[in-house]
């Protein structure tokens, strides 16, 4: 059995859940066996997993699930896993489920691939994943041997399946430890959707000149539906917050689309953003390195090709 | 405070990845190797500020061969009262883990650090393995922590924000930018390092259950296709028609 933990944040499930259950169903179906799907706490539509593929949904309640540790979730998991007698558990390679990762690996005494690009491979007895490794400047392929093995899939890798039918949501009796960890606050800014998961992200860096500036990204983001990120000077200087940095050091993001404005790309910039499917690359140097990793470049000052691009934008959506 | 950070070797930041013929092998004719930046600028230079504020002792701890004893020696040198290495080849996260939890079981550590991924493997794995085998709190992504008698209080990066945490007693962290500025050793520091106890210990048996047998790289970009400044019509179309991502 493929057992997929679906994360979800303020009670709703996380596209990265989708996917990992899309990814669940169809490593079971590989294996010729079921995709079975695992929600801790109070989630809403739980029951919709069905249709990304579970032909089950289990939901074990419990106030230690209102914030998230790391020790008491894996707890849940693993009890689950062994009472349930997965082989394959399937995690989002989001924060939540790499910190998961490492301590169901320990615990079910288990190999791991964190970040999976690829349906496992079980040609020749082996169990192949692909992950991204040197910071998405090369992929390996991983073998696991371990009776259990655990995959964190990566984001926005798999695309969604939603071609079955929802199920009613069991209750799975399982008793988890008390935190050891007190949450105090949890800051997040609502509405937007998370860089790790955004399909389209519009990025802007030190050429923008200053903070003040920044009003054209987020129209040109708002008309895209895209999420806004920036490079590492900007948060440093504290034009933008910490969170939307990305990088080597900040984030790390695989968008479809990934729109770069007035960042020149330093090689520990693309660290963060090389594995994006399409990237464009507006700058007024013609120089700047980002264009030899760029699919589309604009030569231009982004002062006048921003706006310009917001208004073709519009006519699009429009259209 | 007892401290323990663990930490890994990596290819310099900059390096030119590539693999042998038969594509089954890192190919490290030419690399730089470095102390992973998370674990040294973030994680060590934080362990040492600690010590240097409340006292007590930095263990540095590294699972690998003798040609690591370098990048210890520069650990040594940025602060650390002493260093362990596990003489062994690192081939899979889990056996590091259980190499760290061995030594660490019985030494009663408060904090276990490391850093929130290495910049080879990228799995942001070891840290929480580690928790697990000792049964501690994980506290990943911390960007700031400070600690005030048994109690510390971290904050972490959560997507789309930051979440901050207090924790009593023994716990693992893993370091993200903002803990710490980075710390370049002083001639002081490095002429100290020299006479700093540095032990090598045996690693226990442990399977490798997930290991890397081959490698590629990706799809080379086939070069950049410029767009007129003044016809961002024609970057929609491109986008839309040809790119197929809006």
């Amino acid at each position: 059995m493929v057992l997929v933990f679906a994360e979800a944040v303020n009670g709703q499930l996380k596209k990265a859940a989708l996917e990992a259950v899309t990814y669940g169903a169809q490593t079971a179906q590989l294996l010729g066996s079921q995709c079975v799907a695992l929600t801790l706490g109070n989630i809403q539509n739980a029951g919709q997993l069905g249709v990304y593929g579970a032909s089950k949904v289990y939901n074990v309640q419990g106030e230690a699930f209102g914030n998230f540790d790391s020790q008491v979730f894996a707890s849940a998991i693993a009890q689950a896993t062994e009472k349930l007698g997965a082989t394959v558990v399937v995690l989002s390679h989001t924060s939540t489920g790499k910190s998961l990762l490492g301590r169901l690996a320990a615990r079910l005494n288990a190999g791991s691939v964190a970040g999976a690009k690829s349906l496992p491979d079980i040609s020749g007895g082996g169990f192949k994943v692909t992950k991204g490794v040197y910071s998405g400047k090369a992929i390996a392929t991983y073998d696991i041997s371990s009776p259990i093995k655990l995959i964190a899939l990566a984001g926005n890798e798999i695309p969604l399946k939603a071609d079955g039918n929802e199920v009613a949501v069991e209750t799975l009796e399982i008793a988890a430890p008390a935190s050891k960890v007190k949450v105090l606050s949890v800051k997040r800014e609502e509405g937007i959707v998370p860089l790790p998961e955004a399909t389209t992200v519009v990025s802007a860096g030190r050429g923008m000149k200053g903070p003040e500036n920044w009003g054209m990204v987020e129209e040109l983001a708002q008309v895209m539906g895209a999420t806004t990120a920036c490079s590492r000077p900007v948060a440093d200087a504290d034009w933008r917050p910490h969170h939307e940095h990305v990088g080597q050091t900040g984030v790390a993001i695989r968008p479809n689309l990934y729109i770069a404005i007035g960042i020149s790309g330093a090689i520990q910039h693309l660290a963060g953003v090389n594995q994006s499917k399409v990237i464009v690359v507006i700058n007024k140097d013609p120089e700047a390195p980002f264009f030899k990793a760029a699919d589309y470049g604009v030569v231009g000052d982004l002062f006048e090709v921003v706006p310009r691009l917001t208004a073709a934008m519009k006519k699009f959506k429009a259209a | 405070m007892k401290l323990l950070v663990c930490v890994s070797k990596t290819p310099d930041t900059t390096s030119k990845i590539s693999f042998t013929a038969d594509g089954t092998k890192f190919n490290d004719a030419g690399i730089t190797f470095i102390m992973n930046p998370y674990d040294e600028w973030y994680a060590l230079v934080r362990a040492c500020e600690l010590v240097e504020k409340n006292g007590g002792t930095v263990t540095l701890i590294n699972v690998g061969g003798a040609d690591n004893d370098q990048t210890i020696r520069k650990g040594l040198a940025i602060g650390a009262t002493d260093a362990v290495r596990v003489d062994a080849e690192p081939k899979s996260a889990l056996f590091i883990a259980k190499q760290i939890a061995e030594h660490a079981k019985s030494q009663n550590y408060d904090i276990i650090f490391c850093g929130k991924e290495s910049i080879d493997y990228n799995g942001s794995e070891v840290g929480a393995m580690v928790a697990e085998y000792l049964d501690l709190p994980f506290i990943s992504y911390a960007s700031k922590l400070d600690v005030n008698g048994a109690t510390a209080t971290v904050e972490r990066d959560i997507e789309g924000g930051v979440e901050t945490v207090e924790v009593n007693g023994p716990f693992v962290v893993s370091a993200a930018k903002g803990m710490a500025e980075q710390r370049i050793p002083n001639m002081m520091g490095i002429m100290k390092a020299k006479s700093k106890p540095f032990t090598v210990v045996p690693a226990v048996s442990f399977p490798d259950y997930a290991v890397p047998v081959s490698y590629t790289m990706p799809k080379a970009k086939t070069g950049v296709k410029l767009v007129a400044p003044d016809n961002m019509e024609e970057l929609v179309r491109l986008l839309h028609e040809e790119a197929k991502v809006i």
